[in-house]
């Protein structure tokens, strides 16, 4: 073997290695910093408390930890059914041109940019209401979760043999119990696992939150009402001149990637153990 | 068969309904022929025999999930048209002089584009340059070089990376990335790289490169993953054939697998772009936000979706929000674009889900 031919080979497996390295070192930077610096900030008071005035020492950001609970839950209860639903569409019904076209517009969503729905929502729930809310966040939010909810969904309804459907159907089961009871219900574990990927993505959503939900510095459960976001209140305290706030961005930073990697490890575990493994 | 049917009756195109009575004799196949057709009067025979009552719920469920469909449909276009309308001042305004305007000047209520457009393309393309040799590397190492045991593993890792919020991302770059570009990547580029007039002036950590090297990490997962995709799909065969004929790994892996991958990959890093040029956050975290079109990458600049951000909620006057949707319908656009041109490359190699099952 020529000795360009040997070199080559070995320095294509050492960029190869190098990049792996390189692409890693970032990854747990940012986890190192995160326990480093927002580990110490995590107290009783972070966790319970409301913030306090630009400046002062002190405070949490309970009601941000809560008003990420409540935009959740809206987009939650917005974005699972439809997405769900169109899924069921897809892959039950949408076998034609209408299909296409209803997977590609749920592509498109999928690509739009967060900041772009974040518009979309401000002109067409906050306008109307003439002020911020926790419901706009949450109708931002849940539009970006349909697309991922119902492609996966799609793709596990897809993947349960039609001879099952075929057996049901053959009991004299109606078609809405067969899809309902038979297919949804082999599927479950893949639909799960796609709806908690789709929480985990816009569980740190921010730029969406920025004119729909706006944050808030006191307590609020009314989803009428500004509300205050764990994520928002990072971007705040982030770019604030305080170190105190400094510090307190970094805890809700860590607070927010665990109830992110929380729910991605969840899926993982569940999944692995259930049927559709590798889902 | 022909001669045999009636010539009073000519024969049906073969519906799908038609083809299991092919055994049937001439003589009843054309007496049948007249109606629906056996099969399907069977069909209807039996489903008249399911009463009303369990018929309703079916229709109502197909509607149910008709309507959940259509409701997908019915938010792009709501999207499209609320971006379209409410900018429509602007668009009446200025019109095309808006892309390539240079001042924005919310004062005096003067608005070109030209910063954020600039900054939005410059962003990416620096990402995307970082992003792309490492992305592939990253992939080759995970599919060909890596043991077996790790494969899994890195491969998690990496898709771990796409799961943390931009704006985690934000902080880390003003909080680490930053300091560590003023005091050390920064000097050392302007000793080195200087003369480029890319690497000069004031160095602030925050600014272009910066934006451009967060956004790369974030681009990598997109671009890795959909890389190790196509190579999977890439058969051994192919692998083993190039193996036989004496090439060294690399070898392998540029002939036989990289050559057939190249058009996913292609789809792959235009993914990426997508990405990248809708990202908000950390950009505007970490970019400087000013509208300006500075040469040097240690200057700050200005994104598409950043001034959106930074300044919707700020804007006084119609004009000035108006502007501001005007850039968010243009950002939309180009990754309507981007996106559906990556999909149809992506596609085309891996025979995409949709196609296959359409």
């Amino acid at each position: 073997m020529s000795l360009w031919r040997r070199f080559a080979n070995q320095g294509a497996t050492a960029f190869a290695t190098i990049a792996a390295v390189l692409v890693l070192v970032p990854l747990l930077a940012i986890f190192a910093y995160l326990v480093l610096k927002g580990l110490g900030s995590v107290n009783m008071a972070f966790l319970t408390q409301t913030p306090k005035p630009p400046g002062e020492v002190g405070g949490g950001m309970a009601n941000a930890i809560v008003g990420t609970g409540l935009i959740l839950a809206v987009a939650s209860v917005i974005g699972l059914p439809l997405g769900i639903g169109s899924g069921i569409y897809l892959a039950e019904y949408g076998r034609n041109r209408f299909g296409d076209l209803i997977r590609f517009t749920a592509d498109v969503l999928n690509g739009v940019p967060s900041i772009v729905i974040g518009i979309a929502a401000y002109s067409l729930v906050v306008v109307p209401q003439k002020h911020f809310s926790a419901f706009s966040g949450g109708v931002a939010l849940g539009i970006m979760m349909i697309p991922t909810v119902a492609r996966a969904t799609e793709e596990m309804l897809l993947m349960v043999p039609n001879v099952v459907r075929e057996a049901a159907l053959g009991l004299g089961i109606p078609k809405w119990r067969t899809t309902l009871s038979i297919s949804l219900r082999t599927a479950s574990a893949g639909v799960i696992t796609g709806c908690m990927l789709a929480f985990a993505r816009v569980a740190g959503e921010t730029a969406p939150l920025l004119f729909t939900a706006f944050g808030n510095q006191f307590w609020n459960l009314k989803l009428n009402q500004p509300t205050a976001a764990l994520s928002l209140q990072v971007f705040t305290y982030a770019i604030s001149p305080y170190d105190d706030w400094h510090k307190q961005a970094w805890a809700g930073a860590l607070v927010l990637i665990i109830l992110i990697v929380g729910a991605v490890a969840a899926v993982r575990v569940t999944t692995s153990r259930g049927m559709m493994k590798g889902a | 068969m022909p001669d045999n049917v009636n010539p009073m009756n000519p024969p049906e195109p073969p519906g799908q309904l038609q083809k299991p009575m092919t055994s049937i004799p001439p003589l009843a196949q054309a007496d049948k022929r007249r109606e629906p057709g056996i099969a399907a009067a069977g069909l209807k025979k039996i489903r008249n025999t399911i009463p009303r009552s369990s018929r309703i719920p079916d229709a109502t469920f197909g509607v149910i999930i008709l309507v959940s469909a259509i409701s997908v449909f019915a938010i792009v276009v709501l999207v499209v048209w609320e971006l379209v309308d409410k900018s429509r001042l602007s668009l009446h305004q200025f019109g095309l002089s808006f892309f390539y305007g240079h001042d924005w000047d919310p004062v005096n209520g003067n608005f070109g584009a030209v910063p954020f457009v600039y900054g939005t393309l410059v962003s990416s393309f620096l990402a995307l340059l970082l992003a792309v040799p490492l992305a592939i590397g990253v992939a080759v190492y995970i599919t060909e070089i890596c043991p077996q045991r790790l494969r899994a593993i890195i491969s998690f890792l990496v898709e771990l990376l796409a799961a943390i919020p931009s704006v985690i991302y934000g902080l880390w770059g003003i909080f680490v990335l930053a300091p560590l570009l003023r005091t050390y990547v920064e000097p050392f580029l302007a000793r080195t790289l200087g003369w480029t007039g890319f690497f000069s002036g004031p160095m602030y950590g925050l600014g272009m490169l910066a934006a451009g090297i967060i956004m790369a990490i974030m681009v990598v997962p997109v671009i890795a993953s959909i890389t190790r995709e196509v190579m999977t799909a890439v058969p051994q065969n192919q692998r083993e054939a190039v193996l036989a004929l004496g090439a060294t790994r690399w070898e392998m892996i540029r002939i036989g697998v990289l050559r057939n991958a190249r058009i996913g990959i292609v789809g792959g890093i235009i993914l990426g772009l997508g990405r990248a040029l809708g990202e908000t956050m950390a950009v505007t975290m970490v970019i400087g936000n000013r509208p300006e079109v500075a040469k040097s990458l240690f200057a700050p600049g200005y994104t598409m979706a950043s001034v959106i951000a930074n300044e919707f909620t700020e804007a006084t006057g119609d004009l000035y929000l108006s502007a501001l949707i005007e850039i968010g319908l243009a950002l939309f656009i180009v990754t309507l674009v981007v996106n559906a041109l990556a999909r149809l490359l992506v596609w085309s190699i891996t025979g995409g889900t949709a196609r296959v099952r359409a």
